[in-house]
């Protein structure tokens, strides 16, 4: 399930603080409503975000989704794989599967996001209204 | 990530409950609750490509035509020859406006000389009632039978045999486009070799009550196989790797036959149809866009209703996804018709972003022809 030392969003992304690199990627409910996932357009390294700023875009075969950055900072890497072979991101959407990685700039941001437990609650209320 | 999409009140086919056991992913099309989606589209493509696949798509609309005047009011309705059909033979046709637009794409069955069956698109299906009931002469009529048959589409190579085994009587005698009622489970079925998915294939009408116990025995009986039931995802990246229309993307009341490369259902030379002067007007002045398939040059994934820039002027993507089998993106576009021959280059913007796509030959897929007969 949603591991415990990430933080969540609403738009169902996550990220993963190592020191000031800040690891973000797409939940596990988010890659399986997706389905197959076929294309990603990803941002150009030493892009600058403020958070919830559009960062790329993932495509299943269906649809097109677009990305929303967690906290703000400076793109330091992209995972070249996963544009390679999209794949990855529904096989390990937690781990391998990780999509960009940034350079924080403020730990505010970070105290808004979900604990796994709030959004495991926040994606079962949204199930329901379904 | 985008919100997902809010359920309102929807129709549903007389197999809904399957599809819930069967662990579909359910969406709104046109307003029926219908399965995008079980295992997932890229799986389900390939196995309508290398085994078999089961489709339920009961939502599509059937209209009865019937009576002495049956076969002169459809051949006025539609632009098809429908002289030239015998019993038990289909076509694939159109209901056309004034404009030479489409109303709707559509199959036309003969059952009898005075005995039609029109299989519409789903939600077109009151529009086109409304629009062919206004237009039969006295000596025909048109009952919209739609609530009294579901529809299931087996496609792929293994079709023919695993209808065949599950049911006692091997329709693989059907040649492409011809159809037979074939006794099954009980309940009298309208067996067609014809299908959306460029793959061999056959599609069952069959009454609501027979439409899960089939769907489980051919399930059932393919499942070693690797038979499995496929939503419409699948369906959709089937049909436009075959380059079959779909209506509301690729053809609608602004395009007509010439404009869609489907000039081939038109028979100007069998008399008058409603549309007929305004397609004999347009191809006298000369066709000025047409449908084409492309392929991208750059990346991303060029989709409905995106614009197109084109040598000779602007166009749009009618249609575009990843193909499975391809394994790349393709797509359909409205051009400019100088731009439409295969290799000329033309910019599709993708969300604000010019990426370079190339005309190429269609359909994108073909299958291999193998023996008809069993």
């Amino acid at each position: 399930m949603n591991p415990d030392d990430l933080h969540y969003t609403q738009s169902h992304e996550w990220v993963r603080i190592d020191g000031d690199i800040g690891t973000i990627g797409i939940t596990e409910h988010a890659q399986k409503e997706l389905g197959e996932i076929v294309y990603l357009e990803m941002p150009e390294v030493g892009h600058v975000y403020n958070a919830d700023e559009e960062f790329g875009t993932v495509e299943s075969v269906k649809a097109v989704s677009e990305l929303f950055i967690p906290i703000s900072g400076e793109v330091v890497e992209v995972n070249k794989a996963a544009v390679a072979e999209p794949g990855i991101v529904n096989d390990d959407p937690f781990g391998d599967g990780w999509l960009v990685k940034v350079k924080v700039t403020t730990d505010d941001e970070i105290r808004k996001l979900m604990t796994a437990e709030q959004y495991a609650e926040y994606v079962q209320a949204e199930e329901q209204e379904k | 990530m985008s919100a997902p999409v809010e359920a309102a009140v929807l129709k549903r086919t007389p197999l809904y409950s399957l599809h819930r056991e069967l662990g579909a992913k359910l969406i709104d099309f046109g307003g029926w609750e219908m399965p995008v989606q079980y295992t997932g589209i890229l799986e389900e493509h390939r196995a309508v490509r290398e085994r078999a696949g089961i489709f339920d798509v009961s939502h599509m609309g059937e209209l009865e035509v019937r009576g002495p005047g049956a076969l002169g009011s459809l051949q006025t309705l539609t632009p098809n020859d429908v002289s030239r059909l015998a019993d038990g033979r289909c076509h694939y046709s159109a209901f056309l406006t004034e404009d030479g637009t489409f109303v709707d794409d559509l199959l036309v069955y003969r059952r009898a000389p005075d005995d039609f069956l029109v299989v519409v698109n789903a939600s077109n299906t009151p529009k086109d009632f409304d629009w062919a009931a206004g237009r039969v002469g006295g000596a025909a009529s048109v009952v919209n039978r739609s609530d009294e048959y579901a529809l299931l589409a087996v496609q792929g190579p293994l079709a023919g045999d695993l209808v065949a085994r599950a049911f006692g009587d091997d329709p693989r005698d059907l040649a492409y486009y011809a159809f037979r009622t074939m006794p099954i489970l009980g309940h009298p079925v309208l067996v067609s070799r014809t299908g959306y998915t460029g793959e061999d294939g056959f599609e069952l009408y069959l009454s609501p009550e027979a439409a899960e116990p089939v769907m489980r025995r051919l399930l059932e009986l393919g499942r070693e196989e690797g038979v499995m039931p496929c939503g419409l995802g699948a369906r959709d990246t089937l049909r436009l790797e075959a380059k079959m229309a779909l209506y509301g993307n690729d053809i609608d009341d602004t395009v007509t036959p010439w404009e869609a490369d489907l000039g081939w259902i038109v028979k100007m030379e069998k008399g008058d149809f409603v549309g007929r002067d305004a397609l004999a007007r347009q191809k006298a002045a000369g066709v000025t866009r047409k449908l084409a398939g492309f392929e991208m040059v750059d990346r991303g994934i060029a989709r409905h209703g995106y614009p197109a820039r084109a040598p000779h002027g602007p166009g749009v993507v009618t249609s575009g996804t990843h193909s499975p089998t391809l394994g790349r993106p393709i797509g359909l576009a409205m051009l400019p018709v100088a731009d439409t021959p295969p290799g000329t280059e033309f910019e599709a913007e993708i969300r604000g972003r010019a990426a370079r796509a190339r005309v190429v030959p269609t359909p994108f897929y073909k299958r291999t022809k193998k023996e008809v007969s069993p």
